[in-house]
């Protein structure tokens, strides 16, 4: 907003940061980011996955440096080089992942890499001091200091986290989603923290998907989407449907071919099923000749439903059909059936990266005895069927771009002429000209007769690709609805819940 | 030529890629330069390459089982202990009376079915192979010493005593027996590692478990089949050196299993695992053989030999890392 802009010209501000640039190979992450927060205040930055709340809490922090921008804590140039650099100078950061030395006790956690010493003795007493000092600053002078971290809860852990980020002296202090692996009344005790510090005069920036959180704990916000920042407010003054439009009003630039499709008998059908933790409750149907989407946040348990369906996770309650198999089964299992799946993890769990493509693409169905040049000639065709560039089938995987790995992995359900095809992220991290081809896939295979179940964080795209969408939300799908019946703000309102969910 | 219009650098293998392989070849015939130059009399002669073909024959055998579950991502600590172990049950069986063969079997069989206990602790547990097989390192050895009544086993003579014997000078071309053993099951495995889906499976669980596990591999099952497959060449192994001392010894072969592993990991095996060729390991075990034996005829002590080994061990483990800094 123009007033936001104008506040930030005339200082007051403890952190702004103006024009931030950032671009990794030809991805472009952030393109042009202004973000500026006061002390005694909490900003909230929203955006949909991939718009780059990330990657600028990243420059912010020291991890990347940005190609453009200037930022100032305190009217003061601040050009963080490392993360440490970062924390000396009083930016905090608590990310969804804790980083704490799982096995040392409570208080050294807290004054670790800064711990008082006499000479090269530890000084245990002043550590137990300022340990103390800082979780009373937290109001959990509860929270035992001998122990062994590992034994405090994940909410305990996360106060750990903030007492160190407290205990340097942090003037911003960061939280990324901090809610997405806590209950409700950890919820609770964590807003009544972060008010606590408003109070005490930090400037808190305050990441989350969840727009009630949002509106419950901000003073202001700043909407990021494709790596800029859109816009902005009084939290208060702002209506939620004003923010998630925000969020995602965007244009398609992208091309989704979609041919004549005509859905056949059902070969996936899902009731009630539930997993360990997530999914609570999951049923869907799905048709030959049919692509359906599952939309919702990260976190969501939308990969939890891909990996219980194909046998990767336990099942807990429901049923899974598949085709004329009822019933449980291993991952072994689900292949034979005619099921395949392509992990959103590609390097740790979907691809075995020393590997040739050949051992990758054939893996999953390999004959008893093998002849390595005829597998390598299978591998060809799909090699250039998908356009994926490379010296030969018998290189490495892990020498080879994002979209091309991604394209491998995809090859191998091909390879295995799957019916159905079990789809996390697709996408995600990928160039453009690789999305394109993959898209090009997925209506190739639904036009032959294949079904796809495809998650994705991407709204556009699951608009583009997808026949019907369900929404998953803490654990819970809700009905799939065709493409044409439902929009962006609908889908966002009953992922972030705060839609009416039927 | 090429299948697909993709392929556009005609090369098969980068440079680094064929340094890889080479590598522990070009470690080999660069150690039998070394010695060849430094004791020109006595090393560089037909009946010494003989025998240390004969000298790498146990190390070379048990190595192939643990390539395999090297590059599998395991470890075995225990087979230096099992091959004691097994001397000690062939030599009792044969003074029970038992054929030469069956016997034979017998020693190969007791090794499957420590494999199999090993194996099975490690899917079963969840626990890693270092500390199941530490602590096989023990079980094995003590139970050694118990069926022996701690001390040697004398058999009676059998063929089985002749396996590590030099053939008569004149057809010395024709190797021994044991070495014939370990180059025939060196081709056997080399060939199940390429041309079996068993062997393509290894591969996969050892570069990611995870990768293998979505692919559908029953990755407990295939790593117990390793393990017992590998003790069972640690079982063949066991044979050899039976042959070697013509009675069970349950203190024979006392840090054997470090020696195999550092001929695997010189022969280009990752201990992270995904990576080990056969022949790498051959070559490894063949290297260990030669400074020991190159050592021994320059006239040096045990202890330089032993520090000339530990040497050859870091330097080929550093390469390993350094090549996995270069994948990576």
């Amino acid at each position: 907003m123009v007033s936001d802009r104008v506040l930030a010209q005339q200082g007051g501000y403890r952190l702004r940061m103006e024009g931030i640039h950032k671009r990794f190979g030809a991805t472009i992450a952030l393109a042009g980011v202004d973000l500026s927060v006061r002390g005694g205040e909490v900003l909230a930055l929203v955006g949909e996955n991939g718009a780059g709340k990330s990657t600028l809490m990243k420059v912010l922090s020291g991890a990347h440096a940005a190609d453009e921008g200037r930022m100032w804590l305190d009217d003061k140039p601040y050009q963080p080089r490392n993360p440490l650099d970062a924390r000396r100078a009083g930016v905090g950061m608590i990310y969804q992942e804790l980083s704490l030395a799982r096995h040392m006790s409570v208080m050294e956690n807290i004054l670790l890499g800064m711990e008082p010493t006499h000479g090269p003795l530890m000084d245990w007493t002043a550590i137990r001091r300022r340990a103390a000092d800082a979780m009373s600053q937290l109001d959990r002078p509860d929270i035992p200091l001998d122990i062994p971290v590992m034994r405090l809860s994940v909410a305990e852990q996360q106060m750990v986290e903030i007492a160190r980020a407290v205990a340097v002296g942090c003037r911003v202090l960061v939280l990324d989603e901090p809610t997405s692996s806590l209950t409700r009344k950890d919820i609770v005790h964590l807003f009544n923290l972060v008010r606590r510090l408003r109070s005490q005069g930090h400037a808190i920036v305050y990441i989350s998907h969840f727009l009630e959180e949002v509106r419950e704990i901000s003073d202001r916000f700043t909407v990021l989407r494709d790596g800029q920042s859109v816009g902005g407010g009084i939290t208060s003054e702002v209506p939620t449907e004003r923010i998630i439009s925000m969020m995602v009003g965007r244009t398609v630039d992208e091309l989704y071919p979609r041919s004549l499709r005509t859905p056949g008998e059902i070969l996936l059908q899902i009731d009630g099923l539930s997993g360990q933790g997530k999914p609570r409750s999951a049923s869907l149907t799905l048709r030959r000749g049919e692509v359906l989407g599952v939309a919702g946040l990260v976190g969501a348990g939308r990969t939890e439903l891909l990996r219980t369906i194909f046998g990767l996770s336990p099942v807990r309650g429901g049923t899974v059909r598949v085709g004329a198999f009822t019933g449980t089964a291993t991952p072994h299992r689900r292949w034979q059936q005619g099921v395949g799946i392509v992990s959103e993890d590609r390097k740790q769990e979907g691809l075995a990266v020393s590997l040739s493509i050949t051992d990758n693409l054939t893996l999953s169905r390999l004959p008893r005895w093998i002849t390595p040049s005829g597998q390598d000639r299978q591998a060809s065709r799909w090699i250039g069927r998908l356009a994926v560039k490379c010296r030969s089938p018998r290189q490495s995987v892990v020498d080879l771009s994002g979209g091309n790995q991604q394209k491998v992995a995809v090859a191998r359900l091909l390879h295995h002429d799957v019916d159905v095809l079990l789809l996390d992220e697709p996408t995600r991290g990928i160039d453009v000209g690789s999305k394109a081809q993959i898209y090009q896939v997925i209506d190739d295979l639904a036009c032959r007769g294949k079904a796809v179940l495809m998650v994705s964080s991407y709204l556009p795209e699951l608009m583009g690709v997808c026949d019907r969408v369900a929404v998953m939300c803490r654990g819970v799908l809700l009905p799939a609805r065709p493409v044409a019946e439902i929009d962006e703000h609908q889908i966002m309102a009953e992922a972030t819940g705060s839609g009416d969910t039927v | 030529m090429n299948p697909s219009p993709e392929l556009t650098t005609p090369s098969r293998f980068s440079a680094g890629e064929l340094i890889g392989k080479l590598g522990p070849l070009i470690g080999l015939v660069f150690v039998l330069a070394l010695f060849s130059i430094l004791a020109p009399a006595t090393f560089p002669t037909l009946n010494n390459f003989e025998l240390i073909l004969r000298q790498t024959a146990v190390v070379g055998t048990a190595a192939l089982g643990m390539t395999l579950i090297i590059i599998a991502g395991g470890i075995d600590l225990s087979v230096g202990s099992g091959i004691a172990l097994y001397t000690v049950v062939i030599a009792l069986l044969l003074r029970g009376g038992v054929h030469p063969l069956l016997a034979a079997a017998g020693g190969i069989a007791a090794a499957a079915f420590c494999g199999g206990v090993i194996g099975f602790l490690i899917t079963r547990l969840g626990l890693a192979p270092f500390i199941i097989t530490l602590g096989m390192w023990g079980v094995l050895r003590g139970a050694a010493k118990g069926l022996a009544n701690n001390s040697m086993v004398y058999p009676p003579a059998t063929g089985l005593n002749e396996l590590l014997q030099p053939l008569s000078a004149d057809f010395i071309w024709f190797l021994t027996p044991g070495a014939w053993i370990m180059l025939v099951l060196a081709a056997v495995v080399a060939l199940m590692l390429r041309y079996t889906r068993f062997g393509r499976h290894i591969f996969a669980i050892g570069s990611n478990e995870q990768t293998a596990r979505l692919c559908g591999i029953h990755v407990e099952n295939t790593k117990l089949r390793i393990y017992m497959l590998a003790a069972a060449f640690a079982g063949v192994a066991g044979i050899l050196q039976f042959s070697y001392l013509t009675m069970g010894d349950p203190t024979t072969a006392d840090g054997m299993e470090l020696n195999i592993i550092a001929a695997v990991v010189i022969g280009g095996a990752s201990l992270s695992g995904g990576q080990g060729s056969v022949l790498g390991s051959l070559v490894g075990a063949l290297i260990m053989t030669i400074v020991s034996n190159g050592c021994t005829k320059m006239g040096l002590a045990n202890w330089v030999e032993q520090i000339v080994t530990g040497c050859i061990i870091v330097l080929a483990v550093a390469l390993d890392r350094l090549r996995q800094r270069r994948m990576s």
